[in-house]
C-alpha cells in the first residue's frame, strides 16, 4: 500500500519526488563546486573584497532596520497601503460591523441566487 | 399564542443589540448589546419549544396536559451558564482597560491597529 | 473487560475526558509544587495524544467510529423508544475529525513542553496550565462530536480559554485589549451560531448533525436552511480568521504569549474544521455546493492576499507572523473550496477531490511550521524581551538553534522544497489550476510574497551585529521547537506518509457525506 522509500506524490500533471529532488540537487552543488574550482586561483586585493551597501562604502557591521526593508514596494504600493491602512481600525465597533455585514452579503447572495441546488 | 409575537420580539431585541454593538462607542454598552443579542436567542429558543396551555416538563406530580419541550429549555440553560462566564470576563477586561488606558472609548482603546 | 478494551470502546470520550478532569485537576495539584503540576499536565496532553493517535487508528482500521453518551452499548444511536430520533449526545469520529483532533492535541503537547520553561516565573500558572487542557478540551470537542449544540459548548469553551490566554500577560493593557476584542467577536459569533442551531431545531427537531442532513435532504432547502446556513458559514469563517473578518487575528495572535499564539492558530484551524463539516456534511447534500464552494474560494483569495500584503508592512514579529496564518488559511479555504465547488460533479475525481487533499495537507504543514514560527518568536521575545523587530539585530550569533529551526520554518511556509509547505502548496496550485488558472496565479505571486516578508524578518531578527548579549534558549523550549522542526522535514522528504494515513482518509471522508449519514442512522458495524 505505501513504500516509505518510494515517496511520490502523483499530481494531475505530473509526479513528485523529494528523494529524486535531494538527489538533483546534490549534483547540481557538486557541480557547482567544480566550476567553483576552476575559477581564478588568486583574488585581488583592495577594492574587490570591500563591501559596498547602495553605492556607500559599509563598514561590515551596517544594519538595515525592519522598517527600511523592502521600502520600494512599500512605496510603490502606497495606494493600497493607505486603503489598508485606513480599513484596519482597530476599533472593536468595526470588527462586529465587518462581521454583519459579511453576513448580510451573505444572506442576499444566497437569497436572491439559491442557496438550494 | 399572539400572533408570532415571541420571535417579533426577538428580531426587535436581536437589531437593538446589534446596533448598541455596532454604534455604542464604550466598552460596557458593547458587552450590554452582546447580553441583549444573548437574551433574544434565548428567547427564541425557549419560544420554540412552547406548547400551548404547556406546563413545566417534570414528570413527578405532573397534573397532566400537555408540556413544553424540555430540549430548548435544556439548550437555553447551558446557554444562559455560559453566557454569565462570557459577560463576566469581557467586564473583568474591561476593568483591567480602564486602569491601564484610563478610558473606556472605543476610539481611544485601539493601540493595535494596521 | 480489560483496560486496553476499555480504551478502544470508549475512545472518543476519553479523549475529551482525560484533559476535561486534568484542567480542573489542575490547579488543585500545584498546590503540591510547580514540578509535580508540570509532570501532571505534560502526562494528560501525552495520554491526550496517544487516545488521538488510537482514533487515528482506529478509523483508519475500522471505518467512522460512533460513540453514544449514555448509551448502553455506547453504540446504541437510536434508542428503540425514542421515535427514531437520536435523541443522546453522540460523538462521530471520522478520518476528518481524527486528523483535526490528532493536530490540536499535537500542538497541545508541543506547547506545554515549551511553557516549562517559557513560563517560568511567572504569576498564576496554575490557571495558566487549566486554561491550555481546557483549550485542548475545546478543540478536540469541536473535532470529534457529531452534535451541533455540543459542537456550539466547545466552540465557546475554545474561545473563552483563548481569550483568557491571550490576556494572560497584560502588557501594559495590550494584551487585555486584544483579549477583548477577540472575546467580543467570538462571542456575537458563537451567538450567531446558537441562533442558526435553534433554527434548524424548530424546522427539524433534531440536534445530531447526521439527522438535520438527512430530514433536510427530504424535505428540501428552505429559506429557513438558507439564513441558518449563511449565519453558520460566515462565523466560523470569521472564527477561522478569513478577511475581510480577520482583524482580531493579528490582535489576538500578537499579543498572546508565543505557545499560546500557536495553540490559538489550531484553535482557529478547528473551526476552520467546523466550516467544512457544515458545508459538506451538514449543507452538502441540500445546498448548492456550487456556489458555497466559490465563496470560499473569493474568501480564500482575500485572505491569502490582504493577508501576505499586511504581513509585510508590519514590525512587530508576532503580529506579522498572525498576518501570515491569515494568509495560510486562505489556501486551506482556498483549496478545500475547489473541492466544494466541484462536489458531485466529474470534474471533482479529475481535480477537486486533489485540491481538497492539498488543502487538508496545508492544515497540517500549517500547523507544523506555523507553530514552529510563532515558537521562535516566542523564544526571541523570551530572551530579547521586546517584540519590535526594529529593535532586534544579530541574534544568530548566539541563539544558534533558533536561528535554525527559524529558517527551517520559514522555508517551509515560504514553500522551499524538501519541506513540507512545497508539497501542499504544489498539490494546490495544481488542482485549482483546472478550476480557473487566475487561482493558482495569485497563489503563486502570495507564496512569493511570504518568503520576501521572512527574509525580511530572518535579516532584521538574525542578521547584522551582535545587539544583545543573550543566551540560547532554555532545553525544554528547544525540544518543543525540535520536535515540530523535526517533523516538517520528515512530512517533506517522505510527504507519502502523512498522505497516506491522515489526509487521504480525511479528504474522502469530508467527500462522502451520505457515508457519514448513513453509519450514524443506519447502525451498521
Amino acid at each position: 500500500m505505501m513504500n516509505p522509500f518510494n515517496p511520490s506524490i502523483s499530481t494531475p500533471s505530473g509526479i513528485w519526488n523529494p528523494l529524486v529532488w535531494i538527489l538533483v540537487f546534490l549534483l547540481s552543488l557538486l557541480i557547482a563546486y567544480a566550476i567553483y574550482l576552476k575559477g581564478e586561483k588568486q583574488r585581488k586585493k583592495g577594492m574587490q573584497e570591500e563591501i559596498f551597501l547602495s553605492g556607500n562604502k559599509a563598514d561590515g557591521n551596517t544594519h538595515i532596520k525592519a522598517s527600511n526593508i523592502g521600502w520600494g514596494y512599500l512605496e510603490a504600493m502606497k495606494g493600497y497601503y493607505k486603503l489598508m491602512r485606513d480599513i484596519h481600525t482597530g476599533i472593536i465597533n468595526d470588527y462586529v460591523g465587518w462581521f454583519l455585514g459579511v453576513l448580510a452579503t451573505m444572506l442576499l447572495i444566497f437569497l436572491f441566487w439559491g442557496g438550494a441546488q | 399564542m399572539i400572533f408570532n409575537a415571541p420571535f417579533i420580539s426577538v428580531m426587535i431585541l436581536v437589531i437593538f443589540g446589534l446596533y448598541a454593538m455596532v454604534f455604542r462607542r464604550n466598552l460596557i454598552k458593547v458587552v450590554i448589546g452582546l447580553d441583549i443579542v444573548e437574551s433574544a436567542v434565548n428567547l427564541f429558543m425557549v419560544s420554540l419549544g412552547y406548547v400551548k396551555n404547556g406546563i413545566a416538563p417534570i414528570y413527578t406530580n405532573s397534573p397532566g396536559g400537555a408540556m413544553v419541550l424540555p430540549t430548548p429549555q435544556a439548550l437555553t440553560l447551558t446557554s444562559i451558564v455560559i453566557g454569565v462566564a462570557t459577560s463576566a470576563m469581557l467586564l473583568s477586561f474591561c476593568i483591567l482597560i480602564y486602569r491601564y488606558y484610563g478610558t473606556l472609548d472605543t476610539r481611544k482603546v485601539r493601540r493595535l491597529r494596521e | 473487560m480489560s483496560v486496553w478494551d476499555f480504551i478502544i470502546t470508549n475512545a472518543p470520550a476519553l479523549a475529551i475526558a482525560v484533559p476535561l478532569l486534568g484542567a480542573f485537576l489542575t490547579p488543585l495539584i500545584y498546590r503540591a509544587g510547580r514540578k509535580t503540576a508540570l509532570i501532571w499536565v505534560l502526562s494528560v496532553l501525552s495520554f491526550t495524544e496517544f487516545l488521538a493517535l488510537l482514533l487515528v487508528y482506529l478509523v483508519n482500521t475500522y471505518g467512522i467510529q460512533v460513540y453514544v453518551f449514555g448509551g448502553n452499548p455506547s453504540t446504541l444511536v437510536i434508542p428503540p423508544d425514542s421515535r427514531g430520533i437520536p435523541i443522546r449526545i453522540i460523538f462521530t469520529v471520522d478520518g476528518m475529525s481524527a486528523f483535526t483532533a490528532l493536530i490540536s492535541s499535537t500542538i497541545g503537547l508541543v506547547a506545554g513542553i515549551y511553557s516549562v520553561a517559557s513560563e517560568k516565573g511567572r504569576g498564576a500558572q496554575d490557571k495558566f496550565f487549566a486554561l491550555l487542557l481546557l483549550l485542548v478540551v475545546g478543540m478536540m470537542g469541536m473535532a470529534l462530536t457529531g452534535d451541533i449544540f455540543n459542537f456550539f459548548v466547545f466552540l465557546e469553551i475554545n474561545s473563552l480559554s483563548a481569550a483568557a490566554l491571550v490576556s494572560y500577560r497584560i502588557h501594559g493593557g495590550k494584551a487585555v485589549e486584544a483579549a477583548f476584542k477577540y472575546a467580543v467577536v467570538s462571542s456575537i459569533g458563537a451567538l450567531m451560531i446558537l441562533f442558526a442551531i435553534a433554527i434548524l431545531y424548530g424546522e427539524y427537531d433534531a440536534l445530531n448533525m447526521a439527522m438535520i442532513a438527512e430530514r433536510m435532504y427530504q424535505t428540501g432547502f428552505s429559506t429557513m436552511d438558507i439564513i441558518a446556513m449563511a449565519l453558520i458559514v460566515v462565523t466560523l469563517a470569521m472564527k477561522c480568521g478569513a478577511v475581510p473578518m480577520h482583524y482580531w487575528v493579528p490582535d489576538g495572535y500578537g499579543e498572546a504569549p508565543g505557545e499560546i499564539s500557536a495553540m490559538i492558530m489550531v484553535a482557529s484551524q478547528a473551526s476552520l474544521y467546523g466550516l467544512f463539516r457544515m458545508c459538506f456534511t451538514v449543507f452538502g447534500l441540500s445546498a448548492n455546493t456550487h456556489s458555497l464552494g466559490w465563496f470560499l474560494i473569493i474568501l480564500g483569495l482575500l485572505s491569502m492576499f490582504i493577508g501576505v500584503t499586511m504581513a509585510f508592512l508590519q514590525h512587530d514579529i508576532k503580529r506579522l507572523m498572525a498576518y501570515h496564518s491569515v494568509s495560510q488559511t486562505g489556501y486551506m479555504l482556498l483549496g478545500v473550496g475547489v473541492g466544494l465547488a466541484t462536489l458531485g460533479t466529474s470534474a471533482f475525481n479529475q481535480y477537486g477531490l486533489f485540491a481538497m487533499e492539498g488543502g487538508i495537507f496545508h492544515i497540517l504543514n500549517n500547523m507544523l511550521y506555523k507553530g514552529l514560527l510563532f515558537l521562535t518568536a516566542g523564544a526571541i521575545i523570551y530572551r530579547v524581551g521586546t517584540s519590535d523587530l526594529n529593535k532586534m539585530g544579530g541574534l544568530a550569533h548566539s541563539m544558534k538553534f533558533t536561528a535554525i529551526f527559524y529558517l527551517i520554518g520559514a522555508l517551509a511556509i515560504a514553500g522551499i522544497p524538501p519541506f513540507n509547505g512545497f508539497v501542499s502548496k504544489l498539490m494546490i496550485y495544481e488542482s485549482v489550476y483546472q478550476l480557473n488558472p487566475f487561482l493558482a496565479v495569485v497563489a503563486a505571486i502570495v507564496s512569493m510574497l511570504t518568503l520576501a516578508s521572512f527574509l525580511k524578518v530572518f535579516h532584521s531578527a538574525f542578521m547584522g551585529p551582535k545587539l544583545y548579549n543573550v543566551k540560547e534558549v532554555p532545553k525544554s523550549m528547544l525540544i518543543a521547537m525540535g520536535i515540530l522542526s523535526f517533523f516538517i522535514v520528515l512530512f517533506g522528504i517522505f510527504p507519502n506518509i502523512a498522505m497516506t494515513y491522515l489526509v487521504a482518509p480525511a479528504a474522502h471522508a469530508l467527500a462522502d457525506p451520505v457515508g457519514y449519514i448513513t453509519r450514524v442512522l443506519g447502525g451498521g458495524p
